[in-house]
């Protein structure tokens, strides 16, 4: 094959060897991507809005005894707050990927594993803590005994950070789907078992009065497992949705 | 330093069709080649191979002499690929949308630069004004000033004179043409007849 040779006294375009950068890349799409959520405040609010309701329906639909209520109190504060992170996990990815950003995303000469990292990271500032600082004050209104509200926040803390990170890997399997909210739903809700498991069980732990470490020791080891793997996993899945 | 991007024997097929088989291609330094062929014959198909975002594909790739797949750290520092999608956030000025850009690179970049690029482009004014509020072609001109802002030898372009108007089309090809000359390579698909291309070479599919 031969090319036309046009290039033999103009200047030579320099080829670039990929110079790392990757703490500015990570510093910028932290900042993207919050700046992105707080300009649509509502997206931000939504799942926290979803808790608080959902929240005030156990009271009227079981009753408003505080005894019943405190027996099922950890639970149902879990539980909620599982759906509400959930509820907000579909629209990680979306909209990058209806815009084209997410392509550029996997152009860019950087770890996409990292990156990905990062917009979980945003999203459990925006979603899972605020869910964990707001447990505490509706679980006043489920009578929970007091004791267990430091607990409450610290589990749940922990335990959205897992939700996060397992459930972007839902989340980017399903981008290219039109309607994978419900497919996200199934794949992922599985998953979370352990991590529902472990912290109502703290928090029912305080409410006993037994030792709560054990519980939250394991939620810490759960955080770490996901946060070893599933940003290959997530990293991995966009791949695949991209290809697809 | 050796600039060539090779294709060998590539293939693809799609819902039991061939969009192409044997595609033997070379681009080199200095030339602008235009993926020709109807609606439907895989034209941005064969562009996201080329710029290794799809993997279901028959044949190899080779990054200045190497397989692509070895190379491709170094194969994306060198590429900018421009989409059907222009990749911009709505929700964010063309400031921000390019500083994003520019630091995935891994460059800080600076202000200037960035409203440099953007005066280059036509959009001197509309710094701080959300991409959302801005048209199309608009928006499409905020992803065309990466082509200015992060400098990449090799250029792959997806449509990239859709919703341009007709100045924004001249110098957008002056763009192309100055950038082979210089020891850029451009690999574009386009339904725009290139006219102030003398180094043009058209591949035909479909």
């Amino acid at each position: 094959m031969s090319s036309t040779n046009a290039t033999v006294s103009a200047p030579v375009m320099p080829m670039h060897d990929p110079k790392g950068g990757l703490i500015v890349a990570l510093n910028a799409t932290l900042r993207r991507d919050l700046t992105l959520m707080l300009r649509r405040r509502g997206e931000v609010l939504n799942p926290l809005v979803f808790f608080a309701l959902v929240i005030t329906l156990f009271p009227i639909g079981i009753s408003p005894d505080p005894q019943l209520l405190a027996v099922i109190a950890p639970g149902l504060l879990w539980v909620a707050a599982l759906l509400a992170a959930l509820l907000s996990l579909d629209s990680l990815f979306r909209s990058d990927y209806e815009d084209g950003s997410l392509e550029q995303l996997l152009l860019a000469p950087q770890p996409l594993a990292a990156l990905g990292l990062a917009k979980v990271a945003v999203h459990w500032l925006l979603t899972g803590l605020p869910l964990a600082l707001m447990a505490p004050v509706l679980g006043i209104m489920l009578a929970l005994p007091a004791g267990s509200y430091l607990v409450l926040a610290l589990s749940l803390a922990l335990g959205t950070a897992s939700l996060s990170l397992i459930g972007a890997i839902g989340a980017a399997l399903t981008v290219g789907l039109a309607r994978g909210g419900v497919l996200l739903s199934l794949l992922v809700l599985p998953l979370y078992i352990p991590i529902l498991i472990f912290g109502a069980g703290a928090v029912q732990a305080a409410i006993m009065g037994d030792g709560v470490t054990a519980h939250l020791a394991i939620l810490g080891a759960l955080l770490a497992m996901a946060l070893m793997l599933s940003p290959w996993a997530i990293a991995a899945s966009l791949r695949i949705s991209i290809n697809g | 330093m050796s600039l060539c991007l090779q294709a060998r024997q590539l293939a693809c097929e799609r819902d039991d069709r061939w969009l192409f088989e044997g595609l033997d291609l070379d681009i080199q330094r200095g030339e602008i080649v235009r993926i020709e062929g109807p609606n439907g014959s895989g034209k941005t198909t064969l562009l996201k191979i080329l710029s290794g975002q799809l993997s279901d594909y028959h044949g190899e790739l080779y990054w200045n002499g190497a397989l692509m797949r070895e190379t491709r750290e170094h194969f994306l520092a060198n590429l900018l690929y421009l989409g059907h999608a222009p990749g911009v956030k709505s929700g964010l000025t063309p400031l921000e949308n390019l500083a994003w850009y520019q630091a995935l690179s891994g460059d800080q970049g600076s202000e200037e630069q960035r409203e440099e690029a953007l005066a280059k482009v036509g959009l001197r004014g509309f710094e701080d004004v959300p991409a959302g509020q801005l048209s199309a072609g608009q928006q499409r001109r905020i992803a065309l000033a990466r082509l200015t802002l992060t400098p990449r030898a090799l250029w792959v372009l997806d449509e990239p004179f859709t919703a341009i108007d007709r100045d924004g089309v001249a110098a957008l090809e002056t763009q192309l043409v100055a950038h082979a000359k210089a020891g850029g390579c451009v690999l574009v698909t386009t339904h725009h007849e290139l006219t102030a291309s003398p180094v043009l070479r058209r591949v035909q599919l479909g």
